[in-house]
């Protein structure tokens, strides 16, 4: 059965994220970062920040909540059960601190099949307050048996 | 400061042994509670050989080599990656990086994850902020 392109250019609305300093401590714990610009707000002023840095990694924490309903939309037509995170671009424009609030829109970036399996490309954009991209991503799914 | 690289130049070896109860951390701090990755038996029941690692946890450790050879989060400016083979928990992860070019400032680098013998993130490329 072929894939269903039709959602090609579907874009979905703006999610908010507010950067807390709790959660990115949290975050910089489970993946292992001792980089006191994430741990310690003291640290992180003294490097000239206003508080602490987000590892960069920490974008999926801001991304996901606007890529999922994407993922889950009947009219991209993805079947979970089959779902393989395939790949991940992510580019950074600058780094993020505490207390920020973000702005992620995602949209069907591509649409594709080859050998019986389907692959979705979502771009995800996140902005600032003052609307300047501090973040570009593309998450990649696969899946099988389209 | 930005650090130098030059062409073929091996960054630092990132070693990180996950724990039994990581992935549960992980689903909390990102917020991707998929049963495979927290549920031993969830995970059995659709053919996996237990619990395995977050693919975006791994590209962590991926980054956070660059970032510790480079010298702080602000050099990291874009990274990219496939991810293949399953990551269990419990076992050493390995991250290899190797200095593709460096132009303008920029480092382009190859990097891969593996456990033992398995590739867990492959054909990763990242650029990071560095001296001519």
């Amino acid at each position: 059965m072929p894939v269903n392109t039709s959602a090609v250019g579907k874009e979905y609305p703006p999610v908010v994220y507010a950067v807390g300093r709790e959660k990115v401590k949290e975050y910089a714990n489970a993946v292992g970062e001792a980089n006191p610009l994430h741990l310690d707000p003291g640290a992180a002023r003294a490097a000239g920040y206003e508080d602490v840095v987000a590892p960069p990694m920490f974008a999926v924490v801001y991304q996901a909540p606007a890529v999922l309903p994407g993922m889950f939309d009947p009219e991209v037509g993805i079947n979970f059960a089959m779902l393989v995170h395939s790949g991940q671009d992510f580019r950074w424009e600058r780094v993020v601190v505490a207390g920020e609030e973000l702005s992620t829109r995602a949209k069907v970036a591509a649409i594709s099949e080859r050998g019986g399996m389907g692959f979705y490309d979502f771009e995800v954009v996140t902005k600032d307050a003052g609307g300047a991209t501090v973040c570009t991503g593309i998450w990649k799914i696969i899946v099988r048996g389209v | 400061m930005a650090a130098r690289f030059e062409p073929g130049q091996a960054l630092p070896e990132l070693k990180v042994t996950p724990d039994r109860f990581l992935t549960v951390r992980y689903a909390g701090a990102s917020g991707d509670f998929n049963p495979i990755h927290i549920d031993e038996e969830f995970a059995r029941s659709v053919g996996l050989p237990g619990r395995i690692l977050h693919g975006l946890w791994s590209m962590a450790q991926v980054a956070r080599a660059q970032t510790e050879a480079a010298g702080g989060p602000e050099k990291l400016k874009a990274l990219s990656v496939q991810f293949r083979g399953m990551g269990v928990l419990e076992q050493e992860v390995v991250v290899t990086s190797t200095v593709r070019s460096v132009e303008d400032g920029v480092a382009t680098v190859d990097a891969e994850a593996r456990q033992g013998e398995t590739r867990i993130v492959r054909n990763a490329v990242a650029e990071i902020a560095a001296v001519d």
